[in-house]
């Protein structure tokens, strides 16, 4: 007698806390990463090969990015409380942590670009102003698109769209937001740090 | 969710049909997301290109059949031979065999559907703009006219001005998106959606093939994106990323292009193997012989492919000791490449083969493997792959792995799945025909190019004087390319005949052991009645096979025809990663037009950019997030979508 693999019930699978939903988010993440690598690879391919100073103005100030630095990782912490409060049930600690983190986001966004219009040089002088404008613009552009997928849920929160077992929109969009604060990091240290170890 | 077994005799097909089936009209032809409509939308599309791709070679086969002519102008021909390549290469080989995956794939796991439906839609609404953004630029009289590996400086606009080379990066860029959300989605269909017991192990190697080449698109392809932006931020704005006069690297762009470069050689005969590696057994009447073997060698030619693609640049002035590294892996590939070979021929040699078309051609394609490895092997060689460098040996070597181990594969399986998917045989005699003329024109055309290169001549000039001894050979590849594309046209005729009056197939045509072949030809919305349950590599063969393995253990059997029905909504089984244990019920979405329209909004953005209309980009910009809001704004579950 042939046996029935199938017992009588299953859960909803899109539900669950790995669901295709959020695997998708991983190999988004995972290919958005490479594409970071690839980024930096170039980076230090071109670095590796300069003749004379490089970054050729001396290393980049730290006046700015650092303390900006500072600021995207408090909003990591600050998107994490807001995600844990949703999985306990928490619609109000998922709303007020999602317009703190967007708040500081939105800060982070705005000291690059203040930092941007003050450097000395520009995208089209050397090899370097490219690299770092083009950089540091494809990680400002990742981190609106990071605002952008919290204001999204920020919506749908205040819709009350989200309950304790179902809020994958905020785990992804948490997710995305801790990697683009990872990225940050890589980036802050290839571009700002790595030089003054040289 | 209670899941009721039932056997295909009880299964309520009708209220399936009606859950499963995309309305008719202009709706549901937007709409739709069943990865059958996907997969021949694919597959045509692909073929499409690949003719197109054929007459810019006729073209160049006319010019260069004798020394002197002037068929077409040099600028032309630089046009010719560029857009062959990046058609051919881009926008045949590898979407055509993500057709194959996209309409097999859930028939050979038993699934109802895709993981990401939606996205499925996504990734051909992609491919199909991309590629008419691509051909925009012929009309224009501006096509990519640098080469498909496109180097800087050359192609910076101080020497390349004009909107070839843009299209060129603008384009690359377009299809990206449609390759990599097709990989995340063949990526989450296999690590999810195999039916119940098709343990890693049982896999047919078909899966393992564009599983691999997924993976190498997440993590080279961006490798390609990077380039195509730093190109166009050059051109466009001035960012001197390759421009030596400003610190710039000529030789960034190589790297960067040869890093995602190579793995995609991978990327488009990888599956091919996979389809010859599901061939092959049901024409020997026997299981692959090595099946873990295959699956491992597969996995591994896509692991070293990420650790060989200096060998396209030996000729650059690299350091000895990195180009010693980059040979020695090169040389390492061929491990894997030959246990595949011999697991085909041990099949074969152990079996009782039946030569019928597509047995014919999945030999043909062993046999054009082994030529064009051989002819790769010897290039991973420095000092000889510095003599043959941009010479035609290259060009030989090159469409021997692309046409032998790409487009024989192509057609070895279009014949053995073209009774699956139209539910008509293509004609056998007319099949055979489409062989011989095929491989013996081919080889008539391209064996000789070996030669031509050795004797001297570069690849990619427009045309060469007499006397340099290259007359008789060029003519002998004309002839034999034109062979060649007779069998191709004798395929396209068997196609159109058969559609019309070829024999029913039924459903299992071959006698071949493998899901797919359990459904109807061709297969219901919903593929299978039931969601079956698997013991081994082969179900449908369980009653012949000696017991071996795991079914002689466990006494086990695979359950073909009973099994769940699951007819609440659109709903199948998610099963786990490596066992496949059934974990949950998924509920798939509803056709839906944001795929579609997101593909019209990102063409705004890339034709505004092209023709620096750059409010046209902002708009289109704009319009995807729109399309995105609207495709991801939650919904319960019970509507049907997935948030």
């Amino acid at each position: 007698m042939t046996t029935m693999a199938a017992p009588s019930a299953y859960p909803l699978g899109n539900r669950l806390e790995r669901s295709p939903g959020w695997w998708a988010m991983i190999w988004i993440i995972a290919t958005e990463a490479s594409l970071f690598g690839f980024l930096l690879f170039s980076y230090f391919y071109v670095a590796s090969q300069a003749r004379g100073a490089w970054p050729p103005g001396g290393p980049l100030e730290l006046r700015l990015a650092l303390p900006n630095t500072i600021l995207l990782i408090v909003s990591s912490l600050t998107m994490w409380w807001a995600e844990r409060g949703i999985a306990r049930g928490s619609r109000m600690r998922l709303r007020i942590g999602l317009l703190v983190t967007f708040v500081l986001g939105a800060i982070f966004v705005i000291v690059q670009g203040i930092e941007w219009s003050h450097k000395s040089f520009g995208p089209r002088d050397d090899v370097f102003g490219a690299l770092f404008f083009t950089i540091t613009g494809f990680h400002g552009l990742h981190v609106i698109v990071g605002l952008l997928l919290n204001l999204a849920v920020q919506v749908w929160a205040w819709m009350g769209s989200f309950t304790e077992d179902r809020h994958l929109a905020v785990t992804n969009a948490a997710m995305y937001w801790h990697f683009v604060d990872v990225v940050w990091l890589a980036v802050f240290t290839s571009l700002y740090l790595s030089p003054r170890w040289a | 969710m209670a899941v009721v077994p039932a056997t295909i005799e009880t299964a309520p097909v009708e209220r399936l049909r009606r859950i499963w089936e995309t309305p008719p009209g202009l709706r549901g032809t937007l709409t739709t997301v069943d990865h059958k409509t996907i997969g021949k939308r694919y597959l045509v599309t692909a073929f499409i290109f690949l003719l197109v791709g054929g007459v810019e070679a006729s073209i160049m086969r006319a010019q260069l059949a004798h020394s002197g002519l002037r068929l077409v102008s040099p600028g032309v021909y630089d046009q010719l031979f560029t857009l062959h390549g990046i058609t051919m290469i881009f926008w045949y080989a590898a979407p055509i065999l993500s057709g194959f995956s996209n309409y097999i794939w859930p028939l050979l796991m038993g699934s109802r559907d895709m993981a990401y439906p939606r996205v499925n839609a996504l990734s051909y609404w992609t491919f199909l703009a991309s590629g008419i953004f691509l051909y925009t630029s012929p009309f224009l009289g501006q096509a990519p006219n640098a080469g498909w590996f496109a180097y800087p400086p050359f192609t910076l606009t101080t020497y390349d001005p004009g909107l070839n080379m843009d299209f060129y990066a603008l384009g690359l860029l377009f299809l990206t998106v449609s390759t990599t959300v097709g990989a995340i989605n063949f990526i989450g269909t296999v690590t999810k959606m195999r039916a119940p017991g098709m343990s890693v192990n049982r896999m047919p190697i078909f899966m393992y093939g564009t599983m691999t080449t997924s993976f190498s698109v997440l993590f080279a392809l961006p490798s390609l994106s990077v380039a195509c932006v730093f190109l166009f931020l050059e051109r466009r704005f001035g960012f001197p990323f390759f421009d030596p006069a400003n610190g710039g690297q000529p030789l960034l762009w190589q790297h960067l292009f040869w890093i995602l470069g190579h793995p995609w050689v991978y990327i488009v005969v990888l599956p091919a193997m996979g389809i010859v590696s599901e061939v092959i057994p049901v024409f020997s009447r026997r299981p692959l012989v090595a099946h873990s073997l295959v699956a491992l060698s597969t996995v591994a030619t896509g692991i070293i492919g990420f650790g060989v693609w200096v060998h396209h640049m030996f000729a650059t002035g690299l350091p000895a000791l990195s180009m010693s590294f980059f040979s020695g892996a090169s040389v390492l590939i061929t491990i894997p490449s030959g246990i595949a070979v011999f697991a085909w021929i041990a099949t074969m040699w152990t079996g009782r083969p039946r030569f019928q078309t597509p047995m014919l051609f999945a030999t043909g394609f062993i046999a054009l493997f082994v030529i064009g490895g051989v002819s790769g092997v010897v290039t991973a060689a420095v000092p000889y792959d510095l003599q043959v460098t941009d010479t035609y040996f290259v060009v030989a070597h090159l469409h021997y792995v692309l046409i032998g181990i790409n487009l024989f594969g192509v057609l070895t399986g279009f014949y053995y799945w073209f009774p699956k998917i139209t539910g008509r045989m293509l004609d056998e005699r007319l099949g055979k025909w489409n062989f011989w003329v095929a491989f013996i024109g081919f080889n008539i055309g391209f064996f000789p190019m070996h030669i031509a290169g050795v004797l001297g001549m570069p690849r990619r000039i427009y045309t060469y004087p007499a006397g340099m001894g290259w007359d008789t050979i060029n003519l002998i590849t004309t002839i034999g390319s034109y062979i060649f594309a007779i069998g191709i046209l004798l395929f396209v005729v068997n196609v159109i005949v058969s559609l019309r009056r070829g024999a029913p197939a039924g459903p299992n045509p071959w006698d071949a052991g493998t899901l797919e072949w359990a459904t109807p030809s061709p297969p219901p919305p919903y593929n299978f009645a039931v969601i079956p349950t698997v013991r081994s590599s082969y179900p449908l063969w369980e009653d012949r096979l000696p017991p071996s393995g795991e079914t002689a253990r466990g006494e086990e059997r695979s359950s073909v025809f009973r099994g769940p029905v699951l007819d609440d909504k659109r709903e199948t089984l998610g099963t786990s990663p490596l066992e496949a244990d059934t974990m949950s019920v998924l509920r798939m979405p509803e056709d839906s037009p944001w795929p579609f329209l997101l593909t019209v909004a990102l063409a705004l953005v890339f034709y505004g950019a092209v023709f620096g209309v750059w409010w046209l980009a902002i708009a289109g910009a704009a319009g995807v997030l729109a399309t995105l809001a609207g495709w991801f704004w939650p919904r319960s579950l019970e509507g049907g979508a997935v948030a």
